[in-house]
């Protein structure tokens, strides 16, 4: 029984660390960057929450999406976009420097206490000795919804088949018409989207909001992406389902619970050297 | 739009002019003076030695590349200086010498791709799958099917490109570029790597495809057969500079021509 529940929880937690690895990965495959910045865009989804909550939980969610959304794509208008062509690492610092940004920008707004958010008290179902919160449910369902209607998006649209070709062969995308600006402005715009909606998913896990949240969930779901190969949608999927469930049952064995973050990072690390591209990644061979 | 069209001598429109097009890499002066002049329906051939500038002259017709002077008509068009996805909506459309098909799509959505400037459905339509996406998607899938009939490709269309053999992943990059809509096609060596057989085939379909769509081509290619066979007018480029110009038979005994692809 413990098995089951313990199974749901770590699908549910795996579903939102899937939802913030989509961003990383979408971005990765089609802007060929680590947007390192990525994880505090959780933590602009969530105070923005906070700011709307006042008004109705429903309207918060929607305005913390539509305001990260706008945020990805300031960022990366002014922070990436002058740096197209510009080596890796100068991008990879950049990316960085914009994430101590975000985080001093709330610190100065929010103060750097921790702000409680309760978006909404959703109870508990009880079936026999089973005992799940509502909220792990939901988030479960949710994540399972975004996933499907972001591949068929990607599978069944005109900009969908535009990031796949982008991020296959960017010259060539660009030779047959597709304004890859557009693209890479609509991969941030959803990618921020979904970051907003996986806080709403932790605020409703756990009601507390810091300017560092972000930092943890935005690394362990990078390790998600890199673990499901990065680049590659399903496999950010695969990845985040994975590395929550792993992390659920780690936490649920006393004896080895307080290294669960170890566990995780140590999986990385055994998986990148058995394979290296990840699990759905594509092994790249370089042409000579 | 078109309000100084280049019209040649005999009537014709001129559908591409490029007058003294130069570019410069550091000290290596790759593109020297190319001019051209392609009549509407024509099929030009750009010939020359390895390392003539060839390729160069495409990436400059199709945005890849800035010329460091000279410009470029298309219709009378002014393109020079635009972006490849503008110079690909105004009307020139290429395939590539390595062929750059989108492997992981499959052969429909490869032609799909091509055709996205052609079909009009934002992506909030997309989104929110509105009627006009799904009116827009059917018509994607029926244009994409028709063009690859015309190319013999339609039993494949569920294949990934990269599972296509050789010759027909060839055929694929000309119906992808084709979807483009273009009014200038630019074919980068489409019979590179391919067997007798396959070249045969190839001209086949390039004639066929004149006379369906009655566009104008300009082809690189470095098998004379094919050049011989098939383009009306040649210009040779040694060095990045002009070797010779004119009718295909009477450039290909150029002594010139002959000396540069030979040696003495």
């Amino acid at each position: 029984m413990e098995f089951l529940i313990t199974l749901v929880n770590g699908l549910s937690l795996g579903g939102i660390y899937a939802m913030i690895a989509l961003g990383y990965t979408m971005v990765y495959g089609i802007a060929k960057m680590l947007n390192f910045a990525h994880g505090d865009i959780i933590m602009v989804g969530g105070y923005t929450v906070l700011l709307f909550l006042s008004v109705n939980p429903i309207v918060a969610i929607i305005a913390s999406m539509i305001f990260c959304m706008l945020v990805g794509i300031v960022v990366e208008k002014f922070a990436y976009k002058p740096l197209r062509g510009a080596s890796p690492l100068a991008v990879l610092i950049t990316a960085i420097g914009v994430s101590f940004l975000l985080q001093s920008i709330s610190q100065m707004i929010f103060g750097s206490a921790p702000k409680f958010i309760v978006i909404a008290d959703l109870g508990i179902l009880k079936i026999g000795e089973l005992a799940i919160g509502y909220s792990t449910i939901i988030t479960l369902a949710c994540s399972v919804i975004v996933m499907i209607a972001l591949s068929v998006f990607v599978k069944f649209s005109k900009t969908g088949r535009a990031m796949v070709a982008v991020s296959e062969d960017k010259g060539a995308a660009q030779l047959m018409g597709i304004n890859v600006n557009s693209i890479i402005t609509i991969t941030f715009a959803i990618g921020s989207a979904l970051a907003a909606l996986a806080s709403v998913f932790f605020l409703l896990k756990a009601p507390t909001m810091t300017p560092s949240f972000g930092s943890l969930p935005g690394i362990k779901a990078f390790t998600a992406a890199v673990i499901g190969g990065i680049g590659s949608i399903p496999g950010a999927m695969l990845g985040g389902l994975l590395l929550g469930i792993i992390e659920c049952f780690a936490q649920a064995v006393p004896a080895i619970s307080p290294y669960t973050d170890a566990i995780e990072f140590s999986i990385l690390i055994v998986l990148l050297l058995v394979k290296p591209s990840g699990l759905l990644g594509k092994m790249r061979r370089e042409k000579v | 739009m078109a309000e100084n069209k280049f019209i040649a001598e005999d009537g014709r429109e001129i559908v591409l002019r490029a007058d003294h097009l130069c570019i410069q890499f550091g000290g290596l002066k790759a593109v020297d003076d190319v001019n051209l002049q392609i009549k509407q329906g024509e099929l030009y051939g750009l010939i020359g030695p390895n390392g003539a500038g060839k390729t160069t002259v495409f990436n400059l017709l199709t945005g890849v590349y800035k010329p460091t002077s000279g410009r470029f008509y298309l219709c009378g068009e002014d393109l020079t200086g635009k972006a490849p996805a503008e110079v690909n909506k105004k009307g020139i459309a290429r395939t590539f010498q390595n062929i750059r098909l989108f492997g992981k799509l499959t052969v429909l959505e490869n032609v799909m791709v091509g055709l996205s400037n052609q079909i009009p459905c934002s992506m909030f339509e997309s989104i929110f799958r509105l009627p006009r996406h799904k009116k827009s998607e059917a018509e994607y899938r029926k244009r994409a099917m028709e063009l690859l009939e015309v190319f013999g490709l339609a039993e494949y269309s569920e294949h990934l490109a990269c599972n296509l053999p050789y010759g027909k992943q060839r055929k694929l990059e000309i119906a992808r570029a084709m979807a483009t809509n273009p009014k200038l096609l630019l074919l980068d060596e489409p019979a590179a790597g391919m067997n007798p057989n396959e070249t045969q085939e190839l001209m086949d379909d390039i004639t066929f495809i004149r006379q369906k769509f009655g566009i104008t081509i300009l082809l690189i290619e470095h098998d004379m057969r094919l050049v011989g066979g098939i383009c009306e007018k040649v210009t040779v480029l040694n060095f990045g500079t002009e070797l010779a110009k004119g009718e295909t038979a009477t450039v290909l005994n150029d002594p010139e021509v002959v000396k540069a692809y030979l040696g003495e």
